[in-house]
């Protein structure tokens, strides 16, 4: 079975690493400071000893005062993973960093979450719409789109 | 002739037994047998039936409906249980599926419609031969049904194309399907070639 590392003590090695990346750590997850995600995600995809070479998935969440954004990462050879969480305040305009550089498979995930929630990933190689057409008025999993 | 030991082929009596049967049969079916069902022939002559057009072609049509392909979601899965062998729509004359859309003249809308697969499915209804007809299949098909309210929904196939049949239910039992089927033969029953709708 994979084995869920420790958020608290991967986060103290990380705030070590990037200070300010990690805003907040739980034993369930860690929150990463969005505009240090690239840094973080590139170190754990890339140390040896972690080795998070496989993105589950990703997710948001409307939570109202601000979007969450959901990463889950695995690591094949270790059989370990993590969650990481990162938060944008604004809610005109919620911009994040890509990791479809680091992986592939963020692609068309990332472009689901801009299709529906209306999150716009920088560096994205082709984001536009995934699922609703071109033209489409809203991003119909917000929760005040009606 | 060379003599061959019996050792190496100890079957020699069965191939002379082979042989006599064929040569048998080859003696005796020298003449040839008649056909038996010759005084057909006399008979048929006989025989003239009288029709009109209209009752020879919607009997055709409707005894040889060809569904195309076009099932995007899960009332598919009762229209495959009606075309299984249980409840067996082949007595009805119309279990052959059609890949191409060319080649059928029936649509079963089997399932929710969104907007962005409507394109598709009114290009595959344009592409269809005359005459074709539509059965709207389930609560989706008929009005886009709990997902009605939906932002990507179509609320019922008959905003994109002509619907002829409506056969509620979500999904619809086979039993209920293969009743639609029926009222849309009688339906086809009832046109006329020389009677044009006023639409």
């Amino acid at each position: 079975m994979t084995i869920a590392l420790s958020g608290t003590e991967l986060g103290k090695r990380l705030a070590e690493k990037f200070p300010g990346s990690i805003v907040e750590s739980i034993p369930d997850c860690l929150l990463v400071n969005p505009s240090l995600l690239p840094e973080v995600a590139g170190f754990l995809k890339d140390i040896p000893d972690l080795d998070f070479n496989y993105l589950n998935y990703i997710t948001s969440v409307d939570y109202y005062e601000y979007f969450e954004v959901i990463y889950r990462l695995t690591s094949t050879k270790y059989n370990h993973s993590i969650v990481l969480k990162a938060r944008c305040y604004d809610r005109e305009n919620p911009v994040l960093p890509s990791v479809t550089e680091l992986w592939q498979g963020a692609n068309f995930q990332e472009r689901e979450i801009y299709d529906l929630m209306g999150i716009r990933f920088e560096g994205h190689p082709n984001l536009k719409r995934l699922l609703l057409w071109d033209g489409f008025a809203g991003h119909p999993l917000r929760k005040d789109y009606l | 002739m060379e003599v061959v030991p019996d050792y190496i082929y100890p079957d020699r009596e069965i191939d002379r037994a082979e042989g006599q049967v064929i040569n048998d049969l080859k003696a005796n079916s020298q003449p040839v047998i008649p056909d038996s069902d010759a005084w057909l022939d006399a008979e048929l002559k006989q025989n003239i039936l009288l029709t009109s057009v209209d009752t020879m072609i919607d009997w055709a049509q409707r005894s040889s409906l060809w569904t195309a392909i076009c099932f995007p979601a899960c009332c598919a899965f009762e229209f495959i249980a009606a075309n299984g062998p249980r409840f067996d729509l082949s007595r009805f004359g119309m279990e052959i599926l059609r890949a191409s859309p060319r080649q059928a003249d029936l649509m079963i809308t089997a399932g929710t419609l969104t907007w962005k697969m409507a394109p598709n499915v009114k290009r595959i209804y344009e592409q269809m031969a005359e005459p074709k007809w539509v059965i709207a299949m389930g609560a989706c098909a008929i009005s886009g049904g709990i997902f009605a309210s939906g932002y990507n929904v179509v609320p019922g196939y008959n905003h994109i194309i002509p619907v002829d049949v409506y056969v509620p239910g979500c999904p619809p039992r086979p039993e209920g399907l293969i009743y639609g089927i029926q009222m849309l033969q009688k339906k086809i029953a009832k046109k006329s070639l020389f009677h044009k709708e006023k639409a």
